[in-house]
């Protein structure tokens, strides 16, 4: 008699059944789709959004063939282009501008599938098509304008100080002031103290003859300002990337200074760089309270001096004309907590700290708006043609009463914490931006994904069958089980790529095609013992047990050291080769379950009750 | 069906000298071809521009330079590519003047005064400083890879076996981009991952034989090493065949059928898997075996107790 435990015969079947299910979703295929997001960055909810899209199509004879609300942003899918494309027209005319209308796709499988949180693998760029692009933020350059803005400050420092100079010069990691008058060192070198206490100055001459005071940056401001450079523009693109409203875009931080943005299923590259190359940012303003600011909504006739703003509510509010401070004045923008309460704690240069002065001199106790700018483009129709039009965003993120005088440190307070992190993230956003260049940029076309895709599939269908034959030949019936096993270590690989939401790439087939020839190892290993073992004349299910546990500490060795190779190629690679490492390292972890529970479940069901078997078809 | 009805005696051990020596030539031949051939390197490694377009007729690959000429990119490299319709443009890497958005623009434009329906199915733009990054990191999997390998045996096994498993590791991979650097197919980021996943192949071929010698040598213990060395590598034989033939199958279907895109990665593995085959039985065993591996180095550690000594 050879019995198996039966709890692990039975956590063998709990979790391939669940991993059954959890695989289901990739069976069902996808269908062209529209995702809507709406453009204010509000999320989408409830049924009623649906509602309002399902009868403005049914308004044309245009039903979808679902309809649903996923992570705020209503997804519509239909049968085919065609239809897609007609509602994204329809919808588009209904409300210009309101929305982000992304052409994409979307999973067939059944309402109830999506209902408890099941999905398909996604697919990777070089399988779906799309861009992606890798920015290289200037992080040197980012740091010389620090020193620039440094040059300025200390001009109107010791301008403001009346201390004379011969020059101040930047340049090098550094800035050097050099003085006429060596009397007055102690004086400048305070004065410069005083527009940064964390810059190092160094002091040389003195006394009666020249002096020169240098200034470096330490190594923590430089990281400091490297670190906000590159924050920065993840903010922006990440902005960008989601008025772009691309479903399952992407913007990483890839590296020490480059960040990463996927773009699945968009096409025209010149078109997306332009775009996410633009720059935003912010402008101080004081508002005005004297105007009414629905008044001059409905007149279209803000007041003398003021001008019209809505915020993010959509809420008007007239400011006044005069720019206090702008985005790039602005060095610093963290959100952080204050007395128990999230405020974001703001920095400026000291032209900037001057100009805040005055203001909240003379306006103690009145509110202060800040703007964010932003130009982007969009596509209008004109005529029946597409058009690109440059189009300016004006929004009030923050509206704040002034409680003191201050100049170049202040905090903005009365948020929500998450208020509080978007505010910061804007200001960071809107301040000056540190130069950012392409260093890499792939395109692949819709044709060459879906031709990668069937290739991919012909290839671990072909190898597979092929595989199956050659197991069945040689081990006959043993053969098929292995065979059984496979299929089982295949639909649980796909089963927890599903689950992490990995995107399969083409890599990642050849990783499954990989793990497929490479999983039978486990099992030939087994079977290899077992016919020694019958060789040796031991009894049926003796060779069967001794056959299993001789074979697993090769088994078990064996995996490791692949895993390990694994590992390493998921912890150094990027992109594409990520998604090989994954699948692989996942792969070997399905296969040892499968080929050590798994065949032993399934080869003590069908052989292990029998108690009179002199041959084992092996 | 059975290949190996019983446990062949070949004897492997005996011809591990000429072996070296066939190894060594392989990895002198492989850094030679390297060297006067040249590896060619994908846009992935070196940065630069790589356009792949489909004509809707037979391409006409001089028709395709010259149209490239005259658009102003006269050093570049133009080749068909899968089937007689796709042609591949490769450019060295830009200039600091040139966008990678006007450079793909400018090809397309310039391919459709050939064919006005040509597609542009791809396009990769790679800063030359990304491709240098890459090698290094690279070297730098691969040293990891085989540094923590050699760990991992070292303390399953003893440092003999690790050694030797890490220079049959060594071995494999030195075959594969030789066999790249001869042929002249592109060397590219998947071929890359393949590479490591042979190393990790190689790994787990080693550990298979030498788990086997683990096992013997404790029942042969009348015998010498090389006995069991060569009893571990017959008796696991029939094993190392039927998985590298298992796992031949579905690497050449990839070769086969997988397409354009991991023609690269199926050959890197088919070649990977033979060189495995042969350094997993002759190298690894070989240098554990000449490294002086005994009996004593894998017996249990009670064992290894003076008995003797008690009265």
């Amino acid at each position: 008699m050879n019995r198996y435990p039966p709890w692990k015969s039975l956590l063998f079947a709990g979790v391939m059944l669940l991993a059954l299910v959890l695989a289901l979703p990739n069976v069902f295929g996808e269908a062209p789709a529209l995702q809507l997001s709406r453009k204010d960055g509000e999320p989408f909810t409830g049924d009623s959004a649906v509602q309002t899209f399902r009868e403005l199509l049914a308004a044309q004879q245009l039903t979808p063939d679902a309809a649903f609300v996923q992570d705020g942003r209503v997804v519509l899918r239909f049968a085919d282009v065609p239809g897609q494309l007609k509602a994204r027209d329809l919808i588009d005319a209904s409300a210009p501008g309101s929305y982000a209308i992304a052409t994409t796709f979307a999973s067939r499988a059944p309402a109830w599938a999506r209902l408890i949180g099941l999905k398909p693998m996604s697919l990777g760029l070089d399988l779906r098509g799309g861009i992606y692009l890798v920015y290289e933020v200037d992080v040197e350059g980012a740091v010389k304008q620090t020193l620039q803005r440094l040059e300025r400050d200390y001009r109107l420092a010791l301008r403001e100080k009346r201390i004379q100079y011969d020059s101040v010069e930047g340049g090098s990691g550094a800035v050097v002031v050099n003085l006429k008058d060596g009397a007055r060192l102690e004086d400048a070198r305070s004065a410069l103290a005083a527009v940064d206490s964390n810059v190092t100055l160094e002091v040389t001459g003195g006394g009666s003859g020249p002096a020169t005071v240098r200034a470096t940056l330490s190594a923590v401001q430089v990281k400091q300002r490297q670190d906000f450079a590159i924050q920065q523009n993840i903010t922006a693109l990440s902005n960008r990337v989601n008025a772009l409203g691309v479903s399952e875009a992407s913007v990483q931080r890839q590296g020490a200074n480059r960040i990463a943005v996927q773009l699945p299923g968009v096409q025209d590259a010149s078109e997306v760089i332009r775009l996410l190359g633009k720059t935003a940012t912010l402008e101080f303003r004081l508002v005005d309270q004297s105007g009414n600011a629905l008044e001059a909504l409905q007149t279209g006739h803000p007041p003398l001096g003021t001008k019209l703003y809505q915020d993010r509510r959509g809420q008007p509010v007239l400011l006044k004309r005069e720019v206090i401070v702008t985005g790039e004045q602005l060095t610093d923008a963290t959100s952080a907590f204050q007395q128990g309460e999230p405020a974001v704690s703001v920095r400026l240069d000291a032209r900037g700290g001057d100009e805040m002065l005055r203001t909240t001199r003379e306006n103690l106790g009145k509110p202060m708006a800040v703007v964010f700018i932003e130009r982007e483009r969009q596509l209008r129709d004109q005529g029946g043609q597409k058009v690109a039009v440059d189009v300016t965003r004006e929004d009030v993120i923050s509206v704040a009463t002034i409680r003191g005088v201050f100049s170049n440190q202040f905090v903005i307070t009365g948020l929500t914490p998450r208020e509080g992190q978007e505010l910061a993230k804007l200001l960071r956003a809107g301040a000056l931006a540190a130069p950012v260049f392409i260093v890499e940029q792939r395109l692949i076309g819709p044709s060459l994904g879906q031709d990668n895709i069937d290739k991919g599939v012909r290839a671990l269908a072909i190898g597979s069958v092929a595989l199956f034959l050659f197991m069945a030949v040689y081990y006959s019936a043993f053969g098929l089980v292995a065979n059984l096993v496979l299929v089982c270590n295949v639909v649980l690989l796909t089963a927890c790529l599903s689950l992490f939401g990995a995107a399969l790439t083409l890599p990642g087939i050849a990783g499954i095609v990989l793990t497929v020839g490479m999983a039978v190892d486990a099992n030939i290993l087994i079977y290899e013992r077992i016919r020694e073992e019958l060789r040796n004349k031991n009894s049926p299910h003796a060779s069967i047990k001794a056959g299993f546990e001789k074979a697993f500490s090769a088994i078990a060795d064996a995996n490791v050291t692949t895993l390990i190779a694994g590992v390493v190629l998921f912890l150094f690679g990027t992109g594409p080769i990520k998604g090989f490492a994954v699948v692989l390292s996942v792969g070997i972890l399905t296969t040892l379950f499968t080929a050590l529970m798994g065949s032993r479940t399934i080869i003590s069901l069908i052989w292990g009750r029998r108690v009179s078997i002199t041959r084992l078809p092996v | 069906m059975e290949f190996f009805h019983s446990v062949p005696r070949f004897r492997f051990m005996a011809q591990r000298r000429t072996c070296y020596i066939v190894s060594a030539l392989l990895v002198v031949g492989s850094l030679g071809a390297e060297a006067f051939h040249g590896l060619n390197l994908a846009v992935d490694f070196t940065g630069g521009v790589v356009v792949e377009a489909a004509y809707s007729g037979p391409a006409d690959l001089d028709r395709t330079r010259e149209a490239l000429r005259s658009a102003g990119y006269g050093d570049v490299a133009v080749q068909s590519f899968g089937s007689s319709r796709d042609v591949l443009v490769r450019l060295p890497p830009l200039g600091a003047s040139e966008s990678a958005g006007t450079v793909t623009q400018k090809i397309s434009t310039a391919l459709k005064t050939i064919d006005a329906g040509v597609q542009i199915r791809r396009t990769e733009v790679v800063g030359p400083q990304v491709g240098k990054e890459l090698v290094v990191k690279g070297v730098t999997a691969m040293a990891v890879t085989v540094l923590l390998i050699l760990v991992y045996i070292a303390f399953r096994f003893r440092w003999k076996f690790g050694v030797g498993a890490v220079l049959a590791t060594l071995h494999d991979p030195f075959v594969v981009v030789g066999v790249f650097a001869i042929t002249g197919m592109t060397f590219d980021l998947s071929v890359l991952a393949a590479v490591l996943a042979v190393i990790g192949y190689s790994i787990n071929e080693t550990v298979v034989v030498f788990d086997r010698v683990r096992e013997l040598f404790p029942i042969m213990r009348k015998s010498a090493p090389i006995e069991v060395f060569d009893r571990a590598i017959n008796e696991t034989l029939s094993r190392t065949v039927i998985t590298k033939l298992a796992t031949l199958i579905v690497v050449v279907a990839l070769y086969g059928f997988g397409g354009e895109a991991l023609k690269g990665f199926g050959l890197a593995l088919i070649v990977g898997i033979l060189a495995v085959t042969y350094s997993s039985m002759y190298v690894a065993s070989g240098v554990a075996l000449d490294l002086g591996s005994s009996h004593r180095d894998l017996m249990p550690a009670e064992r290894r107790a003076p008995v003797d000594d008690l009265p």
